[in-house]
């Protein structure tokens, strides 16, 4: 969800945009913006799981303290996404664990 | 904030000034304050958050400041740091003054549920809506209703979603009367005495289960209420970042009114490592308008010290941001503060003649 | 510290009637009025700098506003500019029945001229239909949008707003 229009704002001018790719699924993101709030406008909540409990992590504190939104990104695990923008052709999957396998997530 | 009118403070002197920040964008949180602020006209009073950093980066610009961006210090030794700039490699850097401007965190209280994604403070939802245009959810819960529960809360209703609560433990409103007034007249609830049980959902925020706190601060599972929501933003407080100050070797007190461990710094804010100083949130959690002030402080007075500006005409300013920093702490949000501010000081001056540093007090 | 305000977040009538920056019932019923509805003491004074009238007196950073009522001419200026949105504009007078309240809004959309909306107190609870007169949106106000509506004259000093306006 994306705020186009705001009292104080004003409408949002977007950047150019680019394509990055979450999980094989293709989606359009703003260039620059974090890989999290692309995710986020996406809708997509789950950016990692936990390694004996299998849980759900996503955004928490937005500014690269808490690691909860580490992703693997173009095969690198362990990269906060709330810190780290977006570059075309990205390419970003939920982290299993802290090893970086790379797996499904049923959301 | 302080550290960008430090360094125009500091530069307006004569001395050479460079101003890191590991963002992209100098300023700190002003980029995603979108509010009008307060204070008076040297607190740049109803203008908006993301204008002040703007004008004090052109005015950083305009005197000659240097400024450095996407650059984290990751190490100190004295005044020596190591820099490191995203995609380079590392450096070391030594400066005669360092001026520590790094602001602080957000706290947070744990709860069943509070690890599920949809949980997040409120700061973090506050750049989503701010600066990326993102609203991270519809229908949000916010815990805490000191000033920033309460701001985010009208931003988070500007951004277009919904804010179905605000929930504070405490039996009295956290924050300023009229951040409170004015997110009342939108019609949000703000309940006191109550926080909140659980968070449930699978694999995302659902719901929240609220309970209101009896007197012994128990939880009083009667009065147990569910609401549909699909975040819960944290607004529980800030404490100061002070990882640098620790590694430099600044010694820290415990004042809950400043927000749990800072640095402990004089009267010219400076900390017990000679030659490091601190500013803004970084030096205790208050205002903007103090932020500012302690900026100009630590600038003036690192300027001092480099021989920039003679003992008197820098006494002269530093006595008057000195009486503005007491007007700023004066009435009952500032009085605990003001308190922890002077215990501060006097620390320091003990600690100085322990160690035989031999600071002369400005007469 | 007042009950009302730190208990609720919302000020009482009673701390309202006894704060400097409330106008006295006899002005009121003269015409337009600033009511100032500021009642803790904050470190701020942006009020007392811009009133081209010199109405609005902060003495020190901490002091509550106080309204100077003979020099109220009712202008409205300091309505947009209080960063703590505190400011209204009553004017008791408007027509033989209505009264017209003034108030600072930042929200989008905005409601159209001559609509009829829901008036809320300052709980945010709905008291009464209202009218909107004029909508004010001047480059000098950043964006804080000065929105007039009529209302029934015995709400006059209980109506602060509109309820918010969304997207159908």
């Amino acid at each position: 969800m994306r705020v186009t229009n705001h009292p104080i704002l004003g409408p949002f001018h977007r950047r150019s945009e680019v394509t990055i790719i979450i999980n094989g699924k293709v989606i359009t993101a703003i260039d620059g913006e974090p890989i999290a709030s692309a995710l986020i406008a996406a809708g997509i909540k789950t950016f990692r799981i936990t390694r004996v409990r299998k849980e759900s992590r996503g955004y928490f504190c937005g500014i690269g303290l808490c690691s909860d939104c580490m992703m693997v990104v173009d095969g690198v695990p362990n990269v906060r996404t709330c810190i780290t923008p977006v570059k075309e052709g990205m390419k970003i999957e939920t982290q299993m664990g802290f090893e970086g396998e790379r797996g499904d997530v049923e959301s | 904030m302080s550290g960008l009118v430090a360094a125009i403070e500091a530069s307006k002197t004569g001395a050479k000034v460079l101003l890191i920040d590991k963002n992209a964008n100098a300023g700190g949180q002003l980029v995603k304050q979108i509010h009008k602020f307060f204070g008076s006209r040297r607190h740049y009073a109803g203008i908006r958050g993301y204008a002040i950093g703007k004008r004090l980066v052109d005015d950083a610009l305009t005197n000659g400041v240097e400024i450095m961006l996407n650059s984290s210090v990751f190490s100190m030794f004295g005044t020596e740091m190591g820099i490191i700039k995203d995609g380079e490699e590392a450096r070391w850097l030594r400066a005669k003054k360092i001026i520590l401007c790094c602001g602080a965190s957000e706290k947070a209280i744990m709860f069943p549920g509070w690890t599920l994604p949809g949980v997040m403070g409120a700061g973090a939802a506050q750049t989503l809506i701010n600066v990326h245009r993102v609203l991270p959810g519809k229908r949000i819960l916010m815990i805490g209703s000191g000033n920033v529960g309460l701001v985010v809360s009208y931003q988070i209703l500007q951004a277009g979603a919904e804010v179905v609560a605000i929930v504070e433990a405490l039996p009295k409103i956290g924050g300023w009367g009229v951040h409170a007034s004015k997110i009342l007249r939108c019609g949000i609830p703000i309940i006191t005495s109550h926080t909140i049980k659980e968070a449930l959902g699978r694999r995302k925020v659902e719901s929240a289960v609220i309970v209101a706190l009896d007197k012994q601060n128990g939880l009083s599972s009667k009065t147990e209420r569910s609401l549909e929501v699909d975040i819960i933003c944290l607004a529980v407080g800030l404490k100061p970042s002070i990882e640098l100050p620790l590694m430099a070797g600044c010694e820290t007190m415990f004042l809950g009114s400043l927000g749990g461990r800072v640095p402990i710094h004089d009267e010219n804010m400076e900390t017990t490592q000679e030659g490091i100083y601190v500013a803004g949130d970084c030096a205790g959690i208050e205002e903007a308008s103090t932020a500012i002030e302690s900026g100009r402080l630590a600038g003036t007075a690192a300027a001092e010290k480099l021989g920039y500006l003679s003992k008197e005409s820098a006494y002269d300013s530093k006595e008057k941001i000195r009486r503005v920093l007491n007007d700023l702490r004066e009435g009952p949000f500032g009085i605990e503060r003001m308190k922890a501010k002077k215990l501060l000081n006097q620390r320091a001056k003990t600690l100085y003649i322990h160690n035989d540093r031999g600071k002369t007090q400005d007469a | 510290m007042h009950r009302g305000i730190s208990l609720t977040g919302s000020p009482s009538i009673q701390e309202l009637e006894e704060s400097p920056g409330f106008p006295s019932k006899r002005r009121l019923l003269k015409g337009p009025i600033a009511v100032i509805e500021c009642v803790q003491e904050i470190p701020c004074d942006v009020c007392g700098l811009i009133c081209p009238y010199n109405a609005i007196e902060v003495s020190t950073l901490k002091s509550l506003p106080k309204l100077i009522e003979e020099k109220c001419e009712g202008c409205g200026a300091c309505i947009p500019l209080c960063p703590g949105q505190a400011i209204f504009l009553v004017n008791h007078n408007y027509s033989r029945e209505k009264a017209l309240i003034s108030f600072p809004y930042e929200f989008t959309p905005l409601p159209e001229v001559n609509s009829m909306v829901e008036a809320v107190n300052r709980l945010g609870q709905v008291i009464t239909k209202g009218s909107i007169v004029m909508i004010l949106d001047r480059e000098s106000f950043d964006h804080t949008v000065v929105i007039s509506i009529t209302v029934p004259k015995k709400l006059a000093q209980q109506v602060r707003g509109i309820k918010l306006h969304r997207e159908e």
